[in-house]
């Protein structure tokens, strides 16, 4: 499997955290897709690292940072879920409508 | 690995798709080490399996109330999502196949010394801005999972 078949599968992995996103109701499942999409720009970076050699390990760096902005993200994240869902008792974003008329 | 990111997103116990989730992470540490990336594998089976997969399972049971009647898992706009995701994977695929890389026909793996070499040296701003980034982020939670109640027994 070369570059492409790894390409191919991160933009596979990309597409179904996206519809994750968009798709599904529950925060904390929309959460999971957003990692999920952290994690394929994650695997095209290694990949591009591997293959593409101009600047080695340049990639491999990047994804070990993009792997602790993910964790503090998902710290930050999860607190704010919990604590919306403390006080509307729902995990269901589109009961979330306040806002709305 | 792309069958367990489907049931992540399909499965409608959300318990279930969190280890469909961890399944997904796993072998996406398997690809990190067939890269010939094996720092990038452990610190992905640290922070995502060990870490982060916890934190949801945590999190998830914190909110679940019981498995009893579990809602609808899906928005009204399934249709729309599901074109939009395809057209995602449609274009990027396109794009990584009309593409003439120019590659290395063989992967090169990427020594963890050289990786050790290039955080501390080349990328040491990042590196600080990064721990400074996880500071914020320790704090911000602390002050979002603080009840109320405490607050006020504080004051």
């Amino acid at each position: 499997m070369g570059l492409e078949g790894y390409l191919l599968v991160s933009a596979m992995l990309f597409g179904i955290g996206a519809f994750g996103f968009m798709a599904r109701r529950n925060a904390i499942l929309m959460l999971i897709s957003i990692e999920l999409m952290f994690n394929a720009v994650n695997l095209s970076l290694v990949a591009f690292n591997a293959y593409l050699p101009p600047d080695a390990n340049a990639g491999a760096v990047f994804a070990l940072m993009i792997m602790a902005v993910a964790a503090a993200e998902v710290t930050v994240g999860l607190a704010l879920v919990i604590a919306i869902i403390r006080t509307r008792q729902t995990a269901e974003v589109d009961q979330y409508s306040d806002l709305k008329e | 690995m792309v069958g367990a990111g489907i049931a992540v997103v399909t499965l409608r116990n959300i318990i279930h798709s969190a280890v469909a989730m961890m399944i997904c992470f796993g072998s996406l540490a398997g690809m990190y080490a067939l890269l010939g990336a094996p720092i990038v594998a452990a610190a992905q089976v640290l922070i995502y399996l060990g870490a982060i997969s916890v934190l949801i399972l945590f999190a998830i049971m914190l909110t679940q109330a019981g498995d009893a009647n579990l809602p609808a898992p899906f928005h009204r706009q399934v249709p729309l999502a599901v074109v939009v995701a395809l057209a995602i994977i449609g274009l990027i695929g396109w794009a990584v196949i009309q593409t003439d890389w120019g590659v290395a026909p063989q992967a090169v793996g990427a020594a963890v010394e050289a990786i050790a070499l290039a955080i501390f040296t080349t990328y040491a701003l990042p590196f600080e801005i990064i721990s400074l980034l996880i500071l914020v982020a320790i704090i911000g939670a602390i002050f979002l999972a603080r009840r109320p109640e405490e607050d006020e027994r504080a004051n």
